[in-house]
């Protein structure tokens, strides 16, 4: 039987795509809603935490409007920077990194909220620099925490259903991911099909939390 | 020299507190500022370093200007060039000993500085170990040299040795002392322990409720010159019993515990856990409140 392995290709690479983008914003996003005094973060906070509670669906339909070419902001990316978001890859990693994102930043935010400040003040008192402190002191000493953000954030992407079928659709080699696909062969019958997407499925996601939960035993061991 | 005037309200376990002080340290002294805890001790030192914003005052280091709230100045804690001890360490975890004092550095070219520094507080040995690894003394050593390295304008230690037992203690003060004269960097030392204010302090703040009370050598403070006894401890009352007309005070001087008399009129305004001398003048020893 002749499987086509571009749905689980297409998987991966979104899953990266969207995990590389969400480290580069997650981080800072966790660093300031956990160190900011301002009254915003109250605002900020349940926002990013909103994908946990929400229905797939309700997101991927307002980025689907969001996005769509009679809004301001779809019409203004096709005709002006002719950047098409709907129905693409592009749309696909747009609406993974919102769907993804408290999946990177809550365990982030919880390693630097758990963080002692008292080391904070340490670096500073030896003349360091927010950012230095950041990226020299707090990050490696949280690291189990961004690591399990990474992890999951991957994971979480890989399994997505609802988002990437509102945005993206199943086009072949463009939207159509492994669990879309997955989704497509059990409708037309073909369960070995199914069951060759859906048993790679399983043991990724097996693997990965098997890697995590070692990475944070080991991170345990480092602090303690 | 440095001039420090502060005033803030603070809010602390004992309930509000206004403090409020203005103190000057010569060049090249050794300050301790000694009193119960919850006097503002080390809010004091936290305002010097820029941890924590007083609500007016002036804090001045040599002609430089760290904090002026009548002029709107008040410069960040990197740009006051601070070493801060803190009672808990703060070593970074990540790091190797060498590593946490590499980063006291802004320049990772030191001309054999660290190892001269390793050498001095006797951790050469271990230099490749990680903080998770040493003992007490060991950290509290390795933050000395980080402090230390940065060539600090003033000098902060929080109650450096108060988590480490009385023989380490004993041993760290000598290490502090050595290190003191060789830098003579002006220097406020925070500090519950007797032993550390005589072996250290040039001169001692005692502080209570927020202010500064008294101030002047730790023998005039606790009562050298007035007093010319044979021989002097200080220690805790742990227990007090009547016995007629006498109270028999059990007293722990460092580990050991002693009983001595006292009448039922001199012992009527003690309380159990009060810091006592107990001196011997001639043949009977005396004993009184500090």
């Amino acid at each position: 039987m002749n499987f086509d392995l571009n749905p689980l290709l297409l998987t991966f690479k979104l899953a990266c795509a969207t995990t590389l983008i969400l480290v580069l914003i997650g981080v800072p996003l966790a660093y300031w809603v956990s160190f900011t005094r301002r009254k915003l973060k109250y605002l900020i906070e349940p926002l990013i935490s909103m994908p946990l509670v929400l229905p797939p669906t309700v997101l991927g339909f307002y980025i689907l409007l969001l996005f769509s070419p009679r809004s301001f902001l779809g019409n203004f990316l096709e005709t002006v920077l002719h950047v098409k978001v709907v129905f693409t890859f592009l749309g696909l990693v747009v609406g993974s990194v919102l769907f993804s994102l408290p999946f990177m930043v809550n365990p982030i935010k919880a390693g630097f909220q758990s963080f002692p400040n008292s080391l904070i003040e340490a670096s500073y008192a030896l003349g360091k620099s927010r950012w230095e402190t950041l990226l020299k002191v707090i990050l490696p000493n949280i690291k189990p925490s961004v690591l399990t953000g990474i992890v999951m954030a991957f994971a979480h992407t890989v399994g997505e259903f609802g988002v990437v079928l509102m945005i993206g659709g199943s086009i072949p080699g463009e939207t159509r991911t492994a669990s879309i696909a997955i989704f497509n062969e059990a409708e037309a019958l073909n369960y070995a099909h199914a069951n060759f997407y859906s048993s790679i499925l399983f043991l990724i996601a097996f693997t990965i939390l098997f890697i995590l939960n070692v990475i944070n035993r080991k991170g345990l061991k480092v602090l303690s | 020299m440095i001039k420090v005037r502060a005033k803030k309200n603070l809010v602390t376990s004992h309930g509000p507190l206004c403090l409020e002080v203005d103190f000057e340290i010569p060049d090249k002294e050794l300050i301790t500022l000694f009193g119960p805890s919850g006097a503002g001790k080390t809010t004091i030192l936290r305002m010097i370093a820029g941890l924590t914003d007083p609500e007016e005052g002036l804090i001045q280091v040599d002609d430089e200007i760290w904090f002026d709230s009548a002029k709107g100045i008040n410069r960040p804690i990197q740009e006051r060039q601070i070493s801060f001890v803190f009672q808990d360490y703060n070593l970074f975890p990540n790091m190797t000993v060498r590593e946490n004092l590499e980063y006291a550095l802004k320049d990772k070219k030191d001309g054999g500085l660290i190892d001269e520094f390793l050498a001095m507080v006797h951790l050469t040995e271990l230099r490749n170990r990680k903080p998770g690894t040493l003992s007490g003394g060991e950290k509290q050593r390795v933050a000395l040299a980080r402090a230390l390295l940065r060539k600090p304008k003033i000098f902060l230690l929080d109650e450096p040795l108060s988590a480490l037992d009385l023989e380490l203690r004993l041993k760290l003060q000598d290490e502090i002392s050595a290190l003191y004269n060789r830098f003579k960097i002006p220097t406020i030392f925070v500090t519950h322990d007797l032993s550390e204010i005589f072996k250290l302090a040039h001169r001692i703040l005692i502080m209570d409720a927020g202010k500064i009370v008294r101030s002047g050598t730790p023998g005039a403070m606790f009562g050298e010159d007035a007093l010319s006894g044979k021989f002097k401890f200080v220690g805790n009352i742990l227990q007090m019993d009547k016995e007629d007309f006498l109270t028999i005070v059990t007293v722990q001087i460092g580990n050991n515990l002693t009983k001595v008399v006292a009448t039922e009129e001199e012992a009527q305004d003690w309380r159990i856990g009060d810091r006592v001398v107990v001196a011997a003048k001639a043949f009977n020893p005396i004993i009184f409140k500090i």
